[in-house]
């Protein structure tokens, strides 16, 4: 399974329930805002502790409240793209880049910074800050540096927000890509039923 | 400038600049972890922690002056420790009026700091971890140099504040020339003395250049590491 996710969530006295497996290489994450999705990916990611609830990736424990299992983000390799990118404001592309391929063990790394500069064209981008940079080209660097630190699956929160059209169908190009070329599940957080249709080989919904 | 200040006067100066750096020095450690914990962490007596750093700020100096001679008076706990063990002497030392003027200096340090602190976004330490960073390493690569402005900043008032600190000095260091007259304590004494005003003016002058200096300074240094944005005051 790519993800097996059960977990409860008490946050501002709003309770999130989710369990669901998933076998596919893109699985989309749905439901109204507010709803939790970007507690849900949290979790995953380790940055929130769930109340109770078990998460697995590719086989591999990530968080057993029965177990006293709880990985910290770090030992996760989770490749989360945030919804604001959040790019470090004081490096340069370059160091944005560099900076989880360096703290990835070399055994573990699966694509080169060759590569992922080719592939989200970046290479004119390298010298500059990140405050400079347009709303695609961060989410084009946000989504490299993910990559570069060897993480074992992906989490995508809204990729496509806050783009104009064009933009927004350039990073929906490249997630195809990921999709269809890199061997690594991915969990989207979309509201756009459309972008969902078209990526999503499986669609869970919290209510 | 040697034959403006008399010689006696240089050494007041150059006794004002070796507390206030030694002051300053070292705090910044000190004033760092302390800016961190009340910005990051959240534990039992945090609130204690939070109201003794900043006393200083709230008494009277002569009663903070008077509370380190209690403690590190030669009959005084950490005093008298002080002295048994390495032979180290505050009370009517320099290094007293380093004391002195660190502990005054603190609070500001600390505020300065910790406001620096709280404005680094957390969720970029967030990000750092997500990207295989542990937290100390999150923090030395995100934390610290996103609020270095902030050190500056502290470092520049902590330094202001040892130049002009009085009070506490005189209590607990007392008034020695060449030991623990600094510049404001030089000043007080010229007062004293009938026909001191042209020394009192003289070092006043130091007095304004130095402080102006020291924010200037300060100022380049903030805008060399945070960019255009960050301002020391």
């Amino acid at each position: 399974m790519s993800f097996d996710v059960a977990l409860t969530h008490r946050i501002g006295g709003r309770a999130i329930e989710l369990a669901f497996v998933s076998d596919a290489r893109l699985t989309a994450l749905v439901g109204p805002s507010g709803a939790g999705k970007t507690t849900v990916l949290n979790c995953i990611a380790g940055l929130i502790r769930p109340d109770s609830g078990r998460i697995a990736v590719e086989g591999r424990v990530l968080f057993d409240s029965a177990r006293h299992v709880d990985l910290p983000p770090e030992r996760r390799r989770a490749g989360y793209v945030f919804q604001d990118g959040r790019l470090f404001p004081h490096l340069r592309v370059s160091a944005n880049l560099a900076y989880g391929e360096r703290l990835a063990p070399p055994g573990d790394r699966w694509i080169g910074r060759e590569e992922v500069i080719a592939l989200f064209g970046l290479g004119h981008l390298l010298n500059r800050m990140p405050a400079t940079l347009s709303g695609g080209e961060a989410k084009r660097v946000a989504i490299g540096r993910a990559l570069l630190a060897a993480p074992r699956f992906l989490l995508l929160d809204e990729p496509f927000g806050s783009l104009d059209a064009p933009r927004a169908e350039e990073i929906l190009q490249l997630v195809e890509r990921i999709r269809d070329e890199l061997e690594i599940p991915v969990l989207l957080v979309s509201h756009s039923g459309a972008e969902v249709e078209r990526l999503a080989d499986k669609v869970v919904t919290l209510a | 400038m040697n034959a403006w200040l008399t010689p006696g006067e240089w050494s007041v100066v150059a006794l004002s600049l070796r507390v206030s750096v030694a002051a300053v020095v070292l705090t910044l450690p000190l004033a760092y972890a302390l800016a961190w914990l009340l910005a990051r962490r959240r534990f039992p007596g945090r609130l204690l922690l939070d109201a003794l750093v900043h006393m200083p700020l709230v008494l009277p100096p002569v009663v903070t002056g008077w509370m380190l001679l209690l403690l590190f008076g030669r009959n005084g706990p950490i005093g008298a420790w002080l002295d048994a063990n390495f032979g180290l002497t505050l009370v009517f030392h320099w290094t007293g009026a380093a004391l002195a003027a660190a502990v005054m200096a603190l609070p500001l340090m600390v505020r300065a700091m910790r406001l620096s602190i709280e404005a680094v976004d957390r969720r970029l330490v967030d990000a750092a971890r997500t990207l295989g960073a542990r937290p100390g390493r999150a923090f030395l690569t995100i934390t610290l140099p996103l609020s270095a402005p902030g050190i500056a900043a502290g470092a520049m008032l902590g330094f202001a504040r040892s130049l002009g600190e009085f009070g506490a000095t005189i209590t607990f260091a007392s008034n020695i020339a060449g030991q623990t007259r600094t510049l404001p304590l030089a000043i007080y004494t010229g007062l004293q003395l009938p026909g001191g005003e042209a020394l009192v003016t003289r070092l006043s002058i130091v007095s304004v250049i130095l402080s102006v200096a020291a924010l200037v300074v300060s100022e380049l240094l903030v805008r060399r590491s945070g960019g255009s944005r960050a301002h020391v005051l």
